[in-house]
């Protein structure tokens, strides 16, 4: 058998999981790993500016792909820095592994220098952790990380590798194994039949129907199955923010997104249906609103992969633990079996009434005829620039929520966004990951002043791997859904939330050898996107500057129903 | 209303911590712990108490099933079960509190296993109930240190958790 160092165990091992690209900042905890990756050429280590643009990078790659990221970062800060992309990667269940150093293993307690207790720290925010024991283990953790990472409710795996165990001088056969059991970990691979058969006499039922879907169908790739349930039926889908591509949004069954920004006739609907099948989603406190008044007359059938989501927050009538793509594609041949189709007359019906809600135009905005451009304007023109094929990532904040409403996705993978933690400062690096998963894919980072100044060292990394991100700068000058909420919660006391002394970022993305451009007139909004997108080996910050006072609507009236909405800083429901 | 939830999980280190980890931070209240090797030394059992209702039992019995240490788990008062804890106590063992001691625990059928001239050691063994109704009998003021195992508990008849 081959011997080999940890280092080059940790390596060979990433080799042979098949890892193309590898995230990270070296240091001394992991100094000798760094050795071995340069020894090789199969595992392509991108050097980011920041540990914790590393994570995100990672994470955009695996939002992206579907294959499980890598990090690799040294003890102390290094791993510190982590933390918040892990955490982000942890609320959206996205598969990441991240091996991070750790002081050798005889010093681990004496308070060593770069020591920290990364295994203590990163508990609440993995979906499990190995510490290095013994450099034998080696290939076995790498193995038993991308398994758990990958199957079942994914997340993130961490293995915690002490400098000792990875010297060069020691060797140990090394074996990657091909397949790994767990006693104690076995994701569920099928739905309950019975209580699909249940779902689906439920379903053919209904009089309102409302698919409501979610993250977990993205990354469960079950987009075609929910879309041949949904056509098959003619019933309404609406998508969660993390939801969003996983049914296509130009179609005609599609309302929109849900919840707190969701449009007035998905949120009505869901207010209003007697039936609704949750798919890969977890019911959470942005799309309920109040989970007390939450759909009152509905009986929920609720698909999920983890158990613990399911009546979480929302009581499930019909609960089915399972892949929800194995489960969608049971219910469809239920449902070409069944011996009941749907109620053609209710569902009529009911979309007459849903054509109604549509009529009220939840997304409509005023257009200042000479003052600043609005955002939504922004994102509209951006969708027209891409042909609304782009990958957008976006930061957190109010430019996220335009670009979920007004960008509409029709792939999934396409929309790419830290919906559960909500993370600034997420937008840049994961959309240098998608670029690195897709060299020729035209990648959007919609992103605001604020967000961007949150992780902006990565113009260097850009530069250094040419990555052709376009940077669609949304400038209002202030922390916009701050804001937003202290002029409808706090009297319009802008505490901390106006943002003093910006840069000029046209010279800054120059500085950093990119293209800046300032947009500032509406009637250079879509020429000056168009030149921007026709750069395509270039990175493009363009910084548009947008009236500040604006807000995001419709908007969830603090503890109501789904049905509560403003609809205006004057309108509510 | 009060659980007792018995885990089978892996003895590795850290396997603790993520237990308990997983209490604090959903706000999980845990009243009793504890842990020790069993016949297969690959597995630790943990024993623990905690109080809700029907809805928050659920979710910390789904989220202790989600740790990727845990093999195994039973809420015990599902069923019908045995429970036990032990304690330890110094009381007071002066004048004529030296006779009423010795009865009060021949009647809880404690033993004392240690003695000197002004206190006894008392042993005594039974569900939590039980102990506290021994320490309300002696009386608080004569208690000088008392110290309890936490519960345990094995369900009645040929159910076993095992692999």
């Amino acid at each position: 058998m081959e011997m080999l160092s940890g280092a080059e165990m940790v390596v060979r091992a990433l080799q042979d999981e098949g890892v193309e690209y590898i995230f990270g900042y070296p240091g001394g905890a992991v100094l000798h790993i760094y050795d071995a990756l340069f020894q090789q050429d199969k595992v392509n280590h991108i050097l980011v500016r920041h540990e914790q643009a590393a994570t995100h990078a990672a994470d955009g790659y695996a939002r992206s792909t579907g294959k499980p990221g890598v990090v690799l970062v040294t003890s102390g800060p290094g791993a510190t820095n982590a933390i918040t992309g892990i955490a982000t990667a942890f609320m959206d269940s996205i598969p990441m592994v991240v091996l991070s150093g750790q002081v050798r293993s005889d010093w681990i307690g004496d308070d060593a220098f770069q020591e920290t207790d990364m295994i203590g720290l990163s508990r609440p925010i993995v979906k499990h952790s190995f510490m290095v024991r013994d450099p034998s283990q080696i290939p076995e953790m790498v193995k038993k990380a991308f398994y758990i990472a990958s199957t079942g409710r994914p997340g993130p795996v961490l293995i915690d590798i002490p400098k000792d165990h990875t010297a060069p001088n020691k060797t140990f056969p090394y074996e990657y194994p091909k397949k790994v059991k767990m006693r104690s970990y076995m994701p569920v691979s099928r739905g309950h039949t019975g209580q699909i058969r249940k779902a689906v006499d439920e379903l053919l039922k209904a009089k309102r129907p409302v698919i409501y879907s979610g993250g977990g169908v993205v990354q469960g790739g079950a987009s075609e199955a929910l879309t041949a349930v949904a056509r098959k039926l003619n019933y309404p889908v609406t998508n969660t923010l993390m939801g969003l591509g996983a049914y296509p949004g130009t179609d005609k069954q599609f309302l929109g997104m849900l919840g707190m920004h969701g449009t007035y006739e998905a949120n009505m609907s869901m207010h209003n249906a007697d039936v609704i099948l949750a798919a890969g989603a977890r019911l959470d406190d942005r799309v309920t609103n109040d989970a007390k008044k939450f759909c009152p007359g509905a009986k929920i059938i609720h698909i999920d992969i983890d158990p613990a989501s399911i009546s979480k927050n929302v009581t499930a009538h019909i609960p089915i633990v399972g892949p929800v793509k194995q489960v969608l594609e049971e219910m469809l041949t239920m449902i070409d079996e069944h011996d009941s189709g749907p109620d053609h007359k209710s569902l009529e019906r009911w979309w007459q009434e849903i054509d109604g809600w549509r009529q009220v135009h939840g997304l409509r905005y005023e257009v200042n005829e000479n003052g600043p451009m609005k955002p939504q304007q922004v994102v509209q023109a951006l969708y027209k620039a891409t042909n609304g094929e782009a990958f957008v990532t976006s930061d957190v904040g109010q430019h996220q929520m335009f670009a979920a409403q007004y960008y509409l996705y029709d792939r999934p993978r396409q929309w790419i966004n830290s919906g559960g933690l909500g993370t600034m400062g997420f937008g840049l690096p994961a959309a240098m990951g998608v670029q690195f998963a897709y060299p020729d894919g035209v990648v959007a980072c919609v992103t605001g002043e604020g967000s961007i100044q949150m992780n902006i060292q990565e113009l260097s990394t850009c530069l250094q791997y040419g990555l052709p991100i376009k940077i669609i700068n949304i400038n209002n000058q202030a922390l916009g859904m701050v804001r937003q909420w202290q002029d409808m919660q706090y009297g319009g006391r802008h505490s901390q939330s106006y943002m003093e002394s910006l840069p000029d970022f046209v010279k800054l993305a120059e500085s950093y050898g990119h293209v800046g451009m300032l947009v500032d007139k509406f009637e250079d909004l879509q020429p000056a996107m168009d030149e921007a997108f026709a750069l395509k080996d270039r990175l493009v910050f363009m910084d548009i500057y947008v009236d500040s006072t604006e807000h995001v609507y419709p908007m969830h009236i603090a503890d109501g129903a789904m049905r509560d909405m403003w609809l205006s800083k004057t309108e509510r429901t | 209303m009060r659980r007792i939830i018995s885990i089978l999980m892996e003895n590795e280190p850290g396997a603790l911590s993520r237990v308990v980890g997983l209490f604090s931070q959903r706000g999980y209240n845990i009243e009793t712990l504890t842990v020790a090797p069993t016949e297969d030394d690959t597995l630790s059992r943990l024993t623990m108490t905690t109080t809700g209702d029907d809805k928050k039992i659920e979710q910390i019995t789904k989220h202790l099933n989600k740790l990727i240490e845990v093999v195994k788990l039973v809420d015990l008062t599902e069923g019908a079960h045995i429970e036990r804890e032990i304690m330890l106590m110094k009381v007071k063992a002066t004048g004529a509190q030296r006779a009423e001691v010795k009865r009060t625990v021949d009647i809880f059928r404690g033993q004392i296993v240690d003695v000197t001239s002004t206190v006894y050691t008392v042993q005594l063994t039974g569900t939590t109930d039980k102990l506290e109704a021994f320490i309300n009998a002696v009386g608080e003021a004569q208690v000088l240190e008392v110290v309890r195992s936490g519960v345990s508990g094995i369900s009645r008849g040929e159910k076993v958790l095992s692999l």
